[in-house]
């Protein structure tokens, strides 16, 4: 087999210099790096590093108090996610936050949403052009529901699901946005063995198949020296390494962070 | 049929050219992509056959050669292999799930040069078997999914084949038409690998005519029409899922549904709802533990209402399926019962329109068997093997029964030789084993019988049974007929026998080892009021061997009936003081019982039971979960069980 050839382009995003607390703690403090087109970029670190907070800031959950995200060259203080998820960044979350009572279609269905453009008034009469338009979003849908190899669920109410198909579900939600950039807070949290192999076999087809920007938050150093490009590591709140893997491995301040250091 | 037409429809190319003029608008193929069943109907099948076959040829592939496909069932590998056909090629299927070894086996065996693979994983097989299989020059795969970065010359998509295919008809607009009526039907059609327990798999060569003949016969015995629909969902490559959804569906012109993938099949079925249907006994099973299940947790209302009418369907349903005089009231109620349960149980099931539904393989418990028939669903049991074609023995729609595999197929000749085993003759035995003449010289015998490998009986009124491998089968000092395997599950079918192991081979008489089922018997216990400590103490109850012997003397009560086997009835048992475990080397994994482990292990007991004694101390060794070992010492009742006068042979 080929190793694929990588098109990793120029800088799709980039934060500079963000300082984020609560209160009295720093949770981020004064990091910058960038994410470049079609890479797949780690963010690692251990508990209560920042990471899930990094993230929050780059889809404009949090605002940060200082520092700038820059997106598709807009320079940005204050990211409002819902334009974030307009401008095509979609992400899944640590605590998965899918609607249990509904069906896995329904759920990924909803990932639509911001596509839709038909109104309330034929949506709710399923009349006309909303029926077209139903019927093309469907069939994208269903092209994630393929390539995530979750046709058995298709009708079945997530809640019902075992966590790693959960997870899968939350997955092909961001992905139905058609995302240039998809934001993974720890995929792989919670898994078996098997199901963190098959979750780095689709984070790294969706990366090949559909050219999509992948930043991932990981505990298991395993899996991310493996999938990702590059790898940014964060403790308490800054940034102490940022480069490929293998220089990530063999740099002393990350062991140190990690493995703890004499004093 | 008319004679002549059957005559030069002597290929399955031939056939669908037929199919496609006369029944062209109708559906052959139906495949769940996105979430919905696309149909294709046999002209366009033809189409597709077509292109692909002139495609085939553009690749360079010659008649005779020998082409692989490894893959699920899809409509693309079914229109494939007619396609090798139509150029003279001989289709070989693959298991999609063999390793690649057992791939590279097959491709080298088989000399095969160009490979037809359904996705990136079989692909990645083929490809760690290229170099050493020199022979294999070109690659073919259906799905594109994760296929962008290989680059290989030598490996095309199925869509850039078909594009080849009709440039190439194109220029060459004689050609298909010409190479399909070259082919003729003694010509090689497929060459299935037999899976193979023993030693190395065999390539079983049938031609067109075992195909196309036995197809036609039983396409006429179960008077199969173009409107029948069936859910192909085991391995393309084994003999009964082609057998169905390629011989037959050419034959018959009947529409063949491709689930969506393995995880889909049971809400597939559901949404096809074929009218002919086969499953392995372990699908049947599975399916009836799912609904008791699921009765369980159903409101006390509905409990009560399944329980009354099942129950009044295992007295009367059987009848009613067979048209045999049921009384009025009694068909009101099942007509009520089909109304409140049986009708939309079979809906859940998927069984709704289920016209035929057959069974094989393994033995099938006569309780499941019977709840199945009883709710009306015609589930027949048949028997064959690779080598006949499929159809050895059927039984056809008006005498059913659950102990035997039915009298022989039409034109299928059967006979039982002095050593107990099944030879048969008839238009469905194998040409050959491919490159392997001993194998077929001491297979087939010069005037056309063929060695299944078999023991079997006939009963009185000309039904087959089979009993057990040959090998196994032993024979009591007396000379009566022994088969372990058979009394074994004949008493594995009663809900509190777990396991039994018989011994008899020699010996005076037929004795057996018995495991209870600790939750039916724990079960029944407490219902009884009977107290117990633990397993061994609940084995050495004389109430639970009151309850096994019970379950024994039945057996032997069916023995008798059975002029060959009544000689084989069990007098004496006892009752294992620890379940036999695969930890301990007893059964295998998948639950086989180690006959010469247990026979080595247990030599005092099995001693003892061919002796007067009433009861044996044991220490018997055991593997804990951790890796520990340990002695476990019980004191053994050995018990006599009745036996029963054997009836009498039939004159002749």
């Amino acid at each position: 087999m080929n190793a694929p050839a990588k098109r990793i382009g120029d800088v799709l995003l980039k934060v500079e210099n963000i300082s984020l607390s609560f209160g009295a703690v720093k949770a981020i403090n004064d990091v910058s790096f960038e994410i470049r087109e079609h890479e797949i970029l780690a963010i690692i670190g251990p508990n209560g590093a920042g990471k899930s907070s990094m993230l929050n800031c780059i889809n404009g959950f949090y605002h940060p108090q200082e520092g700038t995200v820059t997106y598709k060259g807009v320079k940005r203080h204050d990211v409002d996610p819902h334009d974030a998820a307009a401008r095509g960044i979609a992400r899944t979350f640590q605590n998965i936050a899918l609607f249990k009572g509904m069906t896995t279609l329904d759920n990924i269905m909803t990932g639509r949403n911001l596509k839709m453009t038909r109104g309330l008034f034929w949506q709710a009469l399923w009349a006309g052009p909303a029926v077209t338009e139903e019927m093309a979003h469907r069939r994208k849908v269903e092209d994630i529901i393929d390539f995530l190899e979750i046709q058995s669920v298709r009708k079945v109410p997530v809640g019902r699901l075992p966590y790693g198909l959960q997870k899968r579900v939350e997955l092909g939600r961001a992905l139905a946005a058609e995302p240039t950039l998809l934001l993974l807070d720890e995929p792989m949290a919670g898994m078996n063995l098997e199901e963190k192999q098959d979750m780095c076999r689709f984070i790294l087809d969706v990366n090949d198949e559909f050219g999509t920007t992948i930043c991932l938050i990981e505990h298991d150093m395993g899996v991310v020296m493996d999938i990702s490009d590059r790898v940014v590591v964060l403790d308490y709140g800054r940034k102490i390494a940022d480069g490929t893997p293998d220089a990530v491995r063999k740099d002393q301040t990350v062991i140190d962070a990690y493995l703890g250091v004499q004093h | 049929m008319a004679k002549d037409a059957a005559k030069s429809d002597d290929t399955f190319p031939k056939l669908l050219i037929r199919n496609a003029s006369r029944i062209g608008a109708r559906p052959a193929y139906r495949e769940k992509e996105y979430g919905i069943w696309q149909t294709y109907d046999w002209a366009t099948s033809l189409a597709n056959v077509r292109a692909i076959a002139c495609g085939l040829a553009a690749l360079g592939a010659k008649r005779g050669d020998k082409i692989a496909l490894i893959g699920d069932n899809r409509p693309r590998l079914y229109w494939t292999i007619a396609a090798i056909q139509a150029i003279g090629g001989v289709a070989v299927p693959v298991y999609q799930d063999s390793v690649a070894e057992e791939v590279q086996f097959v491709l080298d065996h088989a000399e095969v040069g160009i490979a037809y693979a359904e996705d990136q994983e079989q692909v990645d097989k083929l490809l760690g078997n290229m170099a050493r299989c020199p022979q294999l020059k070109t690659v073919i795969y259906e799905d594109g999914r994760g296929m962008r970065h290989y680059d290989q010359p030598f490996l095309h998509s199925l869509a850039k084949v078909e594009e080849l295919g009709r440039k190439f008809d194109a220029e060459h607009p004689e050609f298909f038409a010409a190479e399909v009526a070259k082919g003729k039907g003694s010509d090689i059609s497929v060459i299935p690998y037999t899976s193979g327990t023993t030693g190395r798999p065999k390539g079983v060569m049938l031609s067109f005519d075992n195909l196309i003949e036995t197809s036609r016969r039983s396409v006429a015995f179960d008077r199969l029409s173009e409107s029948e629909d069936i859910l192909a969902y085991l391995p393309p490559a084994w003999i009964g899922q082609h057998y169905f959804s390629f011989g037959q569906a050419m034959v018959a012109g009947f529409c063949v549904n491709c689930p969506e993938s393995g995880a889909t099949v049971q809400s597939d079925l559901k949404e096809i709802g074929p009218t002919f249907y086969f499953a392995p006994p372990r699908v049947w099973e599975g399916l009836l533990t799912q609904v008791m299940v699921r009765i369980e947790d159903a409101s006390w209302i509905k409990r009560k209402m399944f329980a009354y009418f099942i129950d009044h369907a295992r007295r009367v349903g059987l009848g009613i399926l067979e048209g045999k005089s049921v009384g009025f009231v009694d068909r009101a109620l099942y007509a009520l019962g089909e109304v409140l349960v049986y009708g939309p149980l079979k809906n859940v099931l998927g069984l709704s329109r289920v016209r035929i539904a057959y069974t094989a393989g393994e033995a099938l418990g006569p309780d499941i068997f019977n709840f199945y028939r009883a709710i009306g669903i015609n589930l027949k049991q048949l028997y064959g093997q690779t080598e006949s074609t499929v159809y050895l023995t059927i039984q056809s729609d008006s005498d059913v029964r659950g102990d035997t595999v039915g009298p022989p197929a039409p034109d299928m000749e059967v006979r039982i030789d002095d050593a107990g085993e099944v030879l048969y003759r008839g238009p469905g035995v194998f040409v050959g084993y491919y490159k392997n003449d001993e194998a077929t010289r001491s297979t087939k015998t010069a005037d056309g019988w063929v060695h299944t490998g078999d023991a079997g009986v006939f009963t009185t009124d000309g039904h087959l049974k089979i009993i057990d491998r040959v090998k196994d089968v032993g024979r009591l000092k007396n000379g009566a007929l022994f088969a372990p395997k058979y009394l074994e599950n004949k008493l594995k079918f009663f809900p509190f026998i777990l396991e039994a192991v018989a011994h008899g081979a020699n010996q005076d008489a037929v004795a057996a080892f018995i495991n209870i089922d600790l939750n039916a018997v724990g079960n029944w216990a407490e219902r009884q009021g009977i107290s117990y400590s633990s397993y061994q103490d609940l084995a050495s109850k004389p109430e639970v061997y009151g309850l096994i012997r019970g379950n024994i003397e039945q057996v032997n009560r069916d023995l008798a009936q059975d002029p060959d086997l009544a000689g084989s009835q069990i007098k004496r048992f006892l009752i294992l003081h620890k379940e036999l475990d695969p930890d301990d080397g007893e059964i295998t994994r998948t639950r086989k019982v180690r006959r010469n482990v247990v026979a080595e292990r247990y030599a005092p007991l099995i001693e003892a039971l061919y002796s007067d004694k009433k009861e044996i101390d044991v220490q018997a060794k055991v593997t804990f979960e951790d890796g520990r070992t340990g002695t476990i010492k019980a004191r053994l009742h050995l018990a006599d069980a009745a036996t029963f006068p054997a009836a009498m042979k039939k004159a002749g």
